[in-house]
C-alpha cells in the first residue's frame, strides 16, 4: 500500500493551563491517502478547525505525531517548514482572505511571491489559474469589486497557483448562496478528480460532504464516525 | 519571498492607507525640513568663513603681543588695578585696551625662539583721510596685508610687495565717493592719504590704485585701504617724524611665520614657547575658532529643535504601522499560513516604516532646499546685500545624504516595534474568525 500523505496518530491538543485548561483534541488517529476527497464534519467547538490547523502544519499538536508523506511533521521547522506549507497546501477559507485594494492577480500570485519566483512567471501562472477558473477578464479588478462567488474562486485559483498537493477548505461555501456554492464545490472536486489534488474539506454542511470520497465525524475532540472504516 | 518583492511589496503596502501614510509622512516632513534648513544654514555660514579664511590671513602666521595684565581688565578681570607699565601702548583694536610695546629687542628675541622662521613687526598707521583730486576727503582706515593673505577682488591686482612704487587696494565702497564710475575706472588711478605726524603737520602722500577689493565680514582689514610694503613704510615713517628713535620703533603687535606643514601639535607647542618668553600668539585659526563655534552652537540649537519634531514624528510612524499591522492582522497570518517567514514579515513591516521615512525626508529635503534657496536669495539681495559672497543657506550633498539616511534610521527604529508584533502573531490566532 502506497505512504498515506498524511497519517495522523493519536493526536491530543490542549489549550491553557490549570482551571483554564481545555483539551480540543482527544487523541485522533486515522490516515489520508494521496488524491482522496476528506469532510471533516462537526459542529463548531468540536474542534474540526484545530484538526485542520494541525494538520496544515500552522499549529503543533500537544502529543502525538502528524507524519506527511511518511516524514514526521515535528522534524520540520523555521524555513523548511514553511517552504513545505508553501509548496504542499492551499488554503480556501470561508471569509476569503483577500487584500481588497489589491489586484485580483496580485492576490492570487501571493503564494509565488513569498516562495520567490519569478515577476514574469508568476503573471504566467496566476492568469493560468484565473483562466482556469473563469475569471481572466478580472485580474485586474480591484478584489473589492468581485461578486461573493468570483471572490471565492479566486481564492481558489490562490490556492491552485503553487500546485499544491493538499487543498485545505474551510468552509469554502459558507458565504456563498446554494447556487454559487454549488458552482464552487464542482470546481473543488473537479481539481481533486482531474489533477488528483487531495481535498480536505472542514464543514458542517451535510450535502458538501455527501459528494466527498470520505467523511469524517468529530465530537468533543474525538473522532466519533469515519466512513472509510464503515467501508472497510 | 525575493528582496525587489518585498521592498515592492512594502511600497505599495504604505499608499495603502493615504491619508494614514500622509499624514505621517507630514510628521516627518516637518523634522526633515528643519534639518535640511538648519544644517544648510550651518553649511552656508561655515563656507562663508572658510572662503575668508585666507582674507583673514595666511594659515602659517601668528600675530604676536605681549602678554600684559592690563589686557585682562579691558574684560573686567577681578585682579585690581593693573600697575603702570611705562611700556604699555593701545593696541589699536576696541575692547582690548593696552598692550605692552614690542621693541626690537623683542623683535630679536621672538625671532630666537625656535619654529620661529621670520619676524615682522605690524606698523600700524592712522591716517586722517583719503581723497582722490580736489574732491570730497574720506575718513579712511589703513591696514597692512599680510603675505599669504588674498583679498576678494572686484577690480585691479594685489598691490605688489616688490614694489617701490607706492599701491594700494581701494575697498569697493570708497570707489563710488572718491569720484571714479565704476571699480575698472578705479584701478590706475591716483589718491592722496593725509597722515599727521608727531609734530602735528598734516602731510599728504600720493600712491596709485592697483586694485579694488570687496568687504567681506570676516576680513581683518574690513572696509579698509590695503597698502603695499613700500607705501606702509613710506607712511609710517612720515607719521614718525619727530619722534624718537626708540618710541617709533615700539610696535603694538608682530607677525611671526611657522612652517606651513606644521601640526596642531607643533604650533601648541610653539605658542607654549611663546608664552615662557612672555608673548601671546594668535594664529588665524584661533581667531576663526570664535566665529565657527559661535555657528555651530546656534545650528547644534536648531538641529536639537528638528530632532525632537523627528522624535515626534518617530511615534506618529508607530502608531501608523501598529495600526496597520491590527489591520491587517488577517494579511499577516495568511502570508505566514502560506509559508512567510517571521524574518521576512519583520523585513515587509520595517521596510514599510523605513519607506515612510524615505518619503517624509525626500519631500523635506527637497522643499527644504527650494526653500533656503530661496530665502538666501531674497537675504542675499536685501538684508545682507552688504556681505557679497555670503550665501547663507548653502546644501552640500554629503549632509543632505546624511539627514535623509538618518531619518530613514530613526523611521526604521520606530518601526520595529510594530514590525516585531507582525512577526510574532499566530497564523492559527489570526485566521480565526468567531
Amino acid at each position: 500500500m502506497d505512504t498515506p500523505i498524511l497519517s495522523v496518530r493519536n493526536v491530543h491538543k490542549t489549550y491553557g493551563t490549570g482551571q483554564s485548561r481545555f483539551e480540543a483534541l482527544k487523541g485522533v488517529s486515522f490516515d489520508i491517502p494521496e488524491g482522496q476527497s476528506v469532510a471533516i464534519v462537526g459542529k463548531s467547538g468540536s474542534g474540526k478547525s484545530t484538526l485542520m490547523h494541525m494538520l496544515a502544519l500552522l499549529d503543533a499538536p500537544s502529543s502525538g505525531s502528524i507524519e506527511l508523506e511518511g516524514t514526521d511533521t515535528r522534524k520540520l521547522r523555521g524555513s523548511r517548514l514553511n517552504r513545505t506549507r508553501n509548496k504542499t497546501f492551499g488554503f480556501v477559507f470561508q471569509q476569503f482572505f483577500l487584500t481588497p485594494r489589491a489586484s485580483v492577480l496580485d492576490n492570487v500570485i501571493l503564494p509565488l511571491k513569498i516562495a520567490g519566483v519569478g515577476r514574469a512567471e508568476r503573471k504566467r501562472r496566476g492568469m493560468a489559474a484565473l483562466e482556469q477558473l473563469e475569471l481572466g477578464d478580472k485580474a485586474r479588478n480591484r478584489a473589492v469589486d468581485l461578486s461573493g462567488g468570483q471572490k471565492q474562486r479566486a481564492v481558489i485559483a490562490r490556492a491552485l497557483v503553487n500546485n499544491p498537493r493538499i487543498i485545505f477548505a474551510d468552509e469554502p461555501t459558507g458565504n456563498l448562496d446554494s447556487a454559487t456554492g454549488a458552482i464552487v464545490e464542482d470546481i473543488l472536486f473537479g481539481l481533486n478528480r482531474e489533477k488528483g489534488i487531495t481535498l480536505f474539506v472542514v464543514t458542517h454542511d451535510h450535502d458538501l460532504a455527501a459528494r466527498c470520497d470520505r467523511r469524517v465525524f468529530i465530537r468533543d475532540g474525538l473522532l466519533v464516525e469515519d466512513s472509510a472504516a464503515v467501508a472497510a | 519571498m525575493r528582496v525587489p518583492d518585498l521592498v515592492g511589496s512594502a511600497v505599495a503596502n504604505t499608499f495603502r492607507a493615504k491619508t494614514r501614510t500622509a499624514l505621517t509622512v507630514v510628521a516627518i516632513f516637518v523634522g526633515g525640513f528643519t534639518l535640511t534648513l538648519t544644517s544648510g544654514m550651518g553649511t552656508g555660514i561655515n563656507a562663508y568663513i572658510d572662503d575668508t579664511v585666507a582674507g583673514i590671513g595666511a594659515s602659517d602666521v601668528m600675530t604676536v603681543t605681549k602678554a600684559s595684565e592690563s589686557a585682562a581688565l579691558a574684560f573686567g578681570g577681578d585682579s585690581g588695578p593693573a600697575e603702570y607699565d611705562p611700556d604699555a601702548i593701545d593696541n589699536g583694536q576696541i575692547g582690548l585696551g593696552t598692550v605692552i610695546a614690542l621693541t626690537p629687542d623683542d623683535i630679536d628675541t621672538l625671532a630666537n625662539i625656535d619654529g620661529v622662521l621670520d619676524v615682522q613687526a605690524t606698523k600700524s598707521i592712522s591716517a586722517d583721510y583719503i581723497v582722490a583730486g580736489d574732491d570730497t576727503p574720506y575718513v579712511v582706515r589703513v591696514g597692512a596685508r599680510v603675505e599669504g593673505q588674498t583679498l576678494q577682488l572686484a577690480a585691479g591686482d594685489a598691490p605688489d610687495d616688490a614694489s617701490d612704487a607706492f599701491e594700494l587696494v581701494l575697498p569697493v565702497s570708497y570707489v563710488e565717493p572718491l569720484g571714479f564710475v565704476d571699480d575698472a575706472d578705479a584701478v590706475g588711478q591716483t589718491v592722496m592719504i593725509a597722515v599727521t605726524d608727531a609734530e602735528r603737520t598734516q602731510h599728504l602722500v600720493e600712491a596709485t590704485i592697483v586694485g579694488v577689493a570687496e568687504e567681506s565680514i570676516a576680513s581683518a582689514t574690513g572696509a579698509s585701504v590695503v597698502l603695499n610694503d613700500a607705501l606702509t613704510d613710506g607712511l609710517y615713517a612720515t607719521q614718525n617724524i619727530g619722534l624718537p628713535v626708540d618710541v617709533s620703533e615700539r610696535h603694538a603687535q608682530a607677525s611671526i611665520w611657522f612652517d606651513p606643514d606644521a601640526t596642531d601639535e607643533q604650533i601648541a607647542a610653539l605658542k607654549d614657547r611663546l608664552a615662557d618668553a612672555g608673548y601671546t600668539g594668535t594664529t588665524v585659526a584661533d581667531q576663526l575658532g570664535a566665529f565657527t563655534t559661535v555657528i555651530d552652537g546656534i545650528v547644534l540649537v536648531l538641529n536639537a529643535f528638528a530632532v525632537i519634531a523627528l522624535l515626534a514624528a518617530s511615534f506618529g510612524i508607530v502608531n501608523t504601522l501598529l495600526m496597520s499591522v491590527q489591520e491587517r492582522t488577517r494579511e499577516i497570518g495568511l502570508m505566514k499560513a502560506m509559508g512567510m517567514g517571521s524574518g521576512k514579515v519583520f523585513g515587509l513591516f520595517s521596510l514599510e516604516a523605513t519607506f515612510i521615512g524615505l518619503l517624509g525626508s525626500g519631500i523635506g529635503v527637497i522643499l527644504g532646499i527650494l526653500t533656503g534657496t530661496a530665502i538666501s536669495s531674497v537675504l542675499s539681495d536685501g538684508l545682507l546685500a552688504g556681505l557679497p559672497g555670503l550665501t547663507v543657506i548653502a546644501f552640500d550633498p554629503v549632509s543632505i545624504a546624511v539627514i535623509v539616511l538618518v531619518v530613514m534610521g530613526v523611521a526604521f527604529l520606530a518601526g520595529t516595534l510594530p514590525a516585531a508584533r507582525a512577526a510574532k502573531a499566530d497564523p492559527v490566532e489570526s485566521l480565526r474568525y468567531e
